[in-house]
């Protein structure tokens, strides 16, 4: 469609002509189609989601509303009226402790490392990649990793009369397992903090540490933090290295202690109570796996959602 | 200068290697060269940034560094205070001495290097603390003990700040306008009474009232200290400058790749009026840029 | 202050040694985090350490024809690899199915089409279904997909089938793919667009023609990553395809199945440890080292990738 140059016309049929032309009457139904596509695909994600909470709140409302005291502070029981999971949040406590304890410092330390004082050599070169590996390797693996180093090798230890099948064996598990998140989201915020900070305080003679003690931690922190999170709310959801380091997936003595001494006992966690019930036959105990769920839910996605926050809240401080 | 002794003195005892100080030469005895550098390459890796610098830097002079972008002036600068140590594959080979001191001997640390040789930055880069803190912290890491308000005031007064924001201290250095911010991260650069002054292109962010107010600073400040300035205008380093380094880039035969080098280091009247290399004048007279 | 620059002060070399507190501060700190970077070395040298030793036990002791049976069971010295691989295989296919087109969909939307108000409510509730556990996809699967859709689908489906485990993987996946095909449509310069723009394209043709292709580097890794995560992921199969005891070869997706990672857990659970008769144990490691071997190989693929994403802008 070549325009007709107005000059050929009078002004007001030419203005007309290009209004009309520009407006277009061709409508778009293929664009129209694709994008219908794309929202579709997008809200089918969400409802997932609300499904899925909707769903599992449904189920697990009747334990949560009739006995929700003897629910969180019972142990685990051959019947599903009568089960609790104090085991389950004590074991999935001391999981949180071990990941802020051994976690958190190693993972931003090595961050430090990498980004304030690694130079591109061939050693730090091989750090990254094995990080970033890491970060790749099926968390079923690194429980065959705990099974072999902490409840095989330093079992005596670790659980001396569990055979190391102790929270000890699976703390250090996971947050070895979510060191390279740590590693990777703390190494990210600290990338952000702009060069010239650096400089000006390199320029006026602080040391490596000054400069990183000083200027770019602060700034990095609440990045740091985020990532931080977001490792603690993924070391109390797993499981799968916790079967294989010997949580206890039938019944269970004891295993409430909250003493350091009760450390190296059997144990069990939140996880590894919903895969045992979750395998009981029968609506009760569907249930009490549902109200352990909404319970494990809470927890992970409290801490998700503040990170989220947290995070949105400084990426629009800083522009 | 009294205020001035005193506080050598107690750098002096707090660090045991005070930074010496020397007056202005009189007129008629021959300047003292601050810095001797004589053969100089950068390397980035395998990239040769700038090639062929060899110059000296005179005490209590403000040396200009100009040239088309890309020309190495920035890298060269860069290596005075051993900044270039921050980049993972910056080389620089051949001599730059510092009052007789090889700068990049291996028992140099660059962190003392810094703390003679002050930087101040293209873009105005307060840390985002208060402009009290951020004058107070060179001398704090240098090992300061006690009470630092009188640094302070002397570095504000110094870079010409003290009267805009002596009521406000307390207030984030990055609340000030963008010409204040720089003349605050020039007080931040003195306060650890440095013998130079690195400056790479101080003005290009600022507007031309605040850029003439760093240029009249500068040379207010040049009894005290040696100045070496890098800048993209022309007519700022002939205004400001008493020596000229003209830079320029020319492609390498092996690949398609720039590298600078310095053409001619002269007195600044000679570089703009009559220079002796075709280069400088086509430069320096518009005709290339 | 009265010296005169006839009489220059001159430095030594001592006056740059800097303090000496200072610097053996500066070192004590550079170790220290040194060796906290260094462990992730440590880390992977035991992982490889804590596979290979049993694993070669069993690869060296075991008889080849148990290694091709009818079935995985390993207290019965059946250990048939392909029921694992194939297990592992049919989940991640479903998987892929499910999270592939509707990551990307989700993807796409998100980085060409969404208005802001919506980006803002959305990638926080994406993010939110990355942060669910997998034990909660599993009994998801289990209590609701499986009945509710694939029993739908065929009647004759058993209560734990490998249609839902995939299904609940895929959901899993869903967000990882969704946010690494973001970035890599994000990272496509706006020049590229606007060039298209100007030339007279609709947004779906700039879309399709010009962003897309422009990313293809960035999907592929984000498939990749997904495929090694699904292949990966343990719970959502262990609770939801049932045969935790073992299996027989199956490619029947309305039956119980099992997959690698399925039956690690499945050989450690239920019995208070990790035992059986001859290999049993050793089978464990024997598997760990494969799936191992196999996310390995899948991670640097997709840095590859991601790599050359970077490269080109």
């Amino acid at each position: 469609m070549a325009l007709t140059t107005p000059a050929s016309l009078g002004g007001g049929i030419a203005a007309e002509q290009v209004r009309r032309q520009l407006t277009g009457n061709r409508s778009d139904v293929s664009g129209k189609a694709f994008q219908a596509i794309l929202i579709a695909a997008l809200a089918t994600s969400i409802v997932i989601l609300g499904v899925l909470v909707y769903d599992v709140a449904q189920t697990g409302s009747g334990t949560l509303t009739g006995r929700l005291g003897d629910f969180l502070q019972g142990s685990l029981r051959s019947q599903a009226e009568a089960s609790g999971i104090l085991q389950g949040l004590r074991g999935t406590f001391f999981i949180g402790v071990f990941t802020v304890v051994v976690a958190f410092p190693v993972g931003i330390a090595s961050a430090i490392y990498l980004e304030e004082y690694a130079r591109s050599t061939r050693l730090t070169r091989f750090i990254d990649v094995s990080i970033r590996n890491l970060a790749g390797v099926p968390s079923v693996v690194y429980g065959i990793l705990g099974l072999a180093i902490f409840v095989k090798a330093l079992g005596s230890f670790t659980g001396p009369d569990a055979q190391g099948r102790s929270v000890i064996s699976a703390g250090l598990t996971l947050a070895i397992l979510v060191l390279p998140i740590v590693i990777i989201t703390s190494a990210e915020a600290l990338r952000a903090v702009p060069a010239e900070l650096r400089e000006a305080a390199y320029g006026v003679g602080a040391t490596t540490w000054e400069v990183t003690k000083h200027h770019v931690i602060p700034y990095a922190a609440p990045g740091i933090l985020t990532g931080t999170v977001l490792a603690l709310a993924r070391a109390l959801g797993e499981a799968a290295p916790l079967i294989l380091v010997g949580a206890v997936t039938g019944f269970l003595s004891g295993g409430t202690g909250m003493s350091l001494d009760s450390l190296d006992e059997r144990f069990t966690a939140m996880p590894i109570v919903i895969t045992t019930w979750a395998g009981r036959p029968g609506a009760d105990w569907e249930q009490a796996t549902a109200a352990a769920i909404v319970v494990l839910l809470a927890v992970v996605l409290l801490a998700n959602a503040i990170a989220i926050l947290l995070r949105n809240r400084y990426e629009k401080k800083r522009g | 200068m009294p205020d001035n002794l005193t506080r050598e003195v107690r750098l002096m005892a707090e660090n045991g290697s005070p930074v010496p100080r020397t007056e202005p030469a009189p007129p008629g005895v021959p300047q003292q060269a601050v810095f001797d550098v004589s053969g100089v390459a950068v390397y980035y890796g395998d990239f040769r940034a700038v090639r062929d610098v060899s110059l000296d830097v005179r005490q209590h002079e403000i040396t200009a560094f100009i040239g088309p972008s890309g020309c190495g002036k920035s890298t060269m600068l860069r290596c005075f205070n051993r900044m270039n140590d921050l980049i993972d594959t910056a080389r620089v080979e051949g001599d730059i001495s510092y009052h007789g001191v090889d700068l990049y001997d291996p028992a140099v640390n660059p962190v003392e290097v810094r703390r003679r040789i002050g930087m101040v930055f293209q873009k105005p880069n307060p840390f985002p603390k208060s402009i009290y803190d951020n004058v107070a912290y060179g001398p704090k890491v240098a090992g300061a003990k006690g009470n630092l308000d009188d640094v302070v005031e002397e570095a504000l007064q110094g870079a010409a700040l003290w009267d805009e924001v002596k009521d406000r201290l307390k207030e984030s250095g990055m609340s000030l306008s963008g010409g204040q911010q720089q003349r605050l991260c020039i007080a931040r650069a003195i306060a650890t009474d440095p013998e130079v002054l690195l400056m790479d292109e101080p003005c290009s962010a600022l507007d031309p009232i605040a850029t003439g107010r760093i240029e009249d600073l500068m040379v207010e400040i040049k009894e005290r200290y040696t100045i070496i300035i890098v800048t993209h205008n022309m007519q700022q380093a002939a205004r400001v400058s008493d020596r000229t380094a003209f830079f320029t880039t020319e492609v390498n035969e092996e690949s398609d790749r720039r590298t600078g080098l310095l053409v001619e280091y002269a007195d600044t009247d000679k570089i703009f009026t009559t220079p002796d290399d075709e280069r400088t004048e086509n430069y320096v007279t518009g005709r290339f840029g | 202050m009265t010296s005169l620059a006839s009489n220059p002060t001159s430095y030594s070399l001592e006056d740059f040694h800097g303090s000496r507190s200072r610097m053996r501060k500066e070192r004590i700190v550079r170790a220290v985090l040194f060796t906290a970077a260094s462990t992730s070395i440590v880390i992977s040298v035991a992982i490889v350490a804590s596979l290979i030793g049993e694993a070669w036990t069993f690869v060296s002791q075991v008889e080849l024809a148990a290694l091709w049976t009818d079935g995985w069971f390993p207290r019965r010295g059946m250990y048939d690899v392909k029921t694992l691989v194939s297990g592992s295989l049919i989940v991640t296919v479903i998987a892929m199915a499910v999270a592939g087109p509707l990551g990307l969909g989700a993807a796409v939307y998100l980085s060409e089409y969404a208005p802001a108000t919506v980006r803002k409510v959305v990638k926080p509730a994406l993010e939110i279904l990355a942060g669910i556990p997998s034990v909660v996809l599993g009994f998801f699967a289990l209590t609701f997909l499986s009945p509710v859709i694939v029993q739908r689908l065929n009647d004759e489906a058993t209560q734990f089938n490998i249609a839902a485990a995939g299904i609940g993987v895929g959901i899993l996946t869903i967000p990882l793919v969704a946010s690494i095909s973001e970035d890599a449509m994000r990272s496509v310069p706006m020049a590229l667009r606007e060039a298209s723009y100007g030339l007279g394209a609709r947004k779906i043709t700039t879309t399709i023609r010009v962003v897309i292709p422009a990313a293809v580097s960035g999907l592929v890794a984000a498939f990749i990553v997904a495929v090694s995560r699904a292949i990966g992921e343990t719970m959502v199969v262990f609770i939801a395809a049932g045969a935790t005891g073992g299996s027989l070869f199956s490619t029947d997706i309305f039956r119980p199945g099992q997959t690698m990672t399925a039956a690690m857990a499945s050989q450690a659970a239920g019995t208070d440890q990790v035992r059986g008769a001859g290999l049993t144990f050793q089978s464990l490691f024997f598997v760990g080292m494969l799936l191992f071997l196999v996310t390995l190989v899948l991670n640097v693929l997709a840095s590859r990738f991601v790599r050359r994403v970077r490269q080109a802008y």
